[in-house]
């Protein structure tokens, strides 16, 4: 096994409670209510919303709120080896605990009887893809202008060389000893979102914590700042 | 039938400190565990865990490996919610509730470490063995992860390796050889209602669950996790959650010892 961690300084040259760089971007597809662009070093991940809007099939029809449809899909050609197109029992797990997480933070009782649609794209994969789709979904929702208790935002930590290390990447996700990843809401202190694998003892599960949540303060701002940015441009349109 | 009188009973009797059955909020209920049920699979295990009732069956197949894991065995866990366990099951392709129970315990026995599946490698590349758990839930009174969990732990502790015939076909008459494992892996579910954080809830209690958190540990320390349900957790009911999960792991791992 090759040494992951030399002196302090990881194989990219980032520190151990370091993310990669960050890049986000609102309103990228203009077909769709809201959409989000997100980037975390290598990863990349596009999110459209569609809705409130009628739902399809029926039976998922919710009398007293609407309800959160959410596919994550990896590109097939968005990893080294070609990922089969179509929905795997990886994607349907996935899908499963993001929509549980977006669930939570929207006022679904605001839209009853209506489907919220949410679509991720993985383009480009390298570790983290729930976690910078969920980024991307985050910032989608608020672009289309759905009432939200506050932004959701995610990252992972792990332990890497028996060292607590934040936002795993490249050679670390095939070596590295746990993944964790989360999803946290900075305004409630609350998490929405949490998946571990890999032993870990009580105190490094701690430090993995509060370091992958400060990860999520820092997300937060870019978010934050990518809504901003498209509204300010819109503003300077204007006045041209 | 369960319906919302059921659920508001349940919360006014957690905001009492009560649970319906008068369990503490760190109770499990009656578990009992009949391993080597069915004497055609590898290894099995009933659980009955209260009314909850869960077959899982270990069968092991030859096969071939990964390619990005030429030198391991394989392991697969697969669950089926079949309509015979509940009204709201219905037959046809898992869905998301089935394949959801069957990663969470895929994680837990994998991330554990418990089997070493270098030693199921036969030919690198070529030939290794499979391990198939499939876990078939009977009856669903609630907690499924939990029972799933300690369903398929008691059925590969119970395994017995077939052996490998000349010319290199399965042979699975008078099995013997006991599969390896290292450690005993045990999934904790803390469910959280009304902001308590409850233990192996039936599924009258079920209803009322706002969100719960998976643990599975082994001795002193985790191997997965997973976080399920709407509501949120702060990081200090997390670690309430693990310290329950631990002591509670190293309790129910003394039943399969």
């Amino acid at each position: 096994m090759s040494e992951l961690i030399k002196d302090g300084r990881r194989l990219d040259g980032r520190k151990l409670d370091e993310l990669r760089e960050i890049e986000a971007k609102a309103g990228v597809i203009k077909r769709a209510d809201g959409s989000g662009y997100f980037r975390l070093g290598n990863t990349i991940a596009v999110a459209a919303v569609y809705g409130p809007r009628e739902l399809h099939p029926k039976h998922l029809v919710d009398p007293v709120k609407a309800y959160v449809k959410y596919r994550y899909n990896m590109a097939p050609f968005s990893t080294t080896e070609r990922v089969k197109p179509g929905p795997s029992r990886r994607s349907t797990e996935i899908s499963k605990v993001i929509k549980e997480a977006i669930s939570s933070v929207l006022f679904l009782e605001e839209y009853p009887k209506t489907g919220i649609e949410v679509f991720i794209e993985v383009l480009q994969a390298d570790a983290s893809t729930r976690c910078v789709g969920l980024n991307a979904a985050s910032i989608a929702l608020a672009d289309a202008g759905i009432p939200m208790r506050d932004l959701i935002v995610s990252c992972s930590a792990g332990k890497i060389d028996g060292k607590v290390v934040l936002d795993i990447a490249g050679e670390e996700d095939f070596e590295g000893e746990v993944d964790l990843p989360i999803a946290y809401v900075p305004r409630e202190n609350k998490i929405y979102l949490l998946q571990m694998d890999g032993i870990i003892s009580q105190e490094d599960f701690r430090k993995a914590i509060e370091m992958a949540t400060k990860g999520c303060e820092i997300i937060y701002e870019k978010q934050k700042e990518a809504i901003k940015r498209k509204y300010e441009a819109f503003e300077e349109g204007v006045k041209k | 039938m369960i319906t919302e009188i059921d659920m508001e009973y349940v919360k006014s009797m957690i905001k009492e400190g009560k649970r319906i059955d008068g369990r503490e909020f760190e109770e499990f209920r009656n578990l009992k565990i009949e391993s080597g049920f069915v004497k055609n699979a590898e290894g099995s295990a009933l659980v009955t865990l209260g009314e909850t009732q869960v077959l899982v069956g270990v069968k092991i197949e030859l096969g071939e490996p990964f390619p990005d894991t030429p030198n391991e065995g394989v392991l697969m866990v697969n669950s089926e919610l079949g309509p015979i366990a509940s009204p709201d099951f219905e037959s046809g392709p898992p869905n998301e509730q089935s394949v959801e129970l069957a990663r969470v315990v895929d994680r837990g026995i994998r991330e554990s470490k418990c089997m070493n599946m270098e030693k199921l490698c036969i030919e690198p590349g070529e030939k290794v063995w499979m391990v198939c758990i499939d876990i078939h839930v009977l009856n669903d009174d609630g907690n499924l992860i939990d029972a799933s969990s300690i369903g398929a732990i008691a059925a590969i502790l119970n395994t017995k390796m077939p052996k490998l015939n000349e010319d290199g076909t399965i042979n699975r008459e008078n099995r013997e050889e006991k599969l390896e494992i290292s450690q005993i892996p045990v999934a904790c579910t803390l469910h959280k209602i009304e902001g308590e954080l409850i233990l192996d809830p039936d599924l009258k209690e079920e209803s009322a669950v706002e969100g719960r958190l998976t643990v599975t540990t082994i001795d002193g320390q985790l191997c997965a996790m997973q976080k399920g349900g709407i509501c949120g957790f702060t990081p200090e009911e997390v670690y309430k959650a693990i310290d329950i999960s631990l002591k509670k792991g190293s309790e129910l791992r003394k039943k399969l010892e």
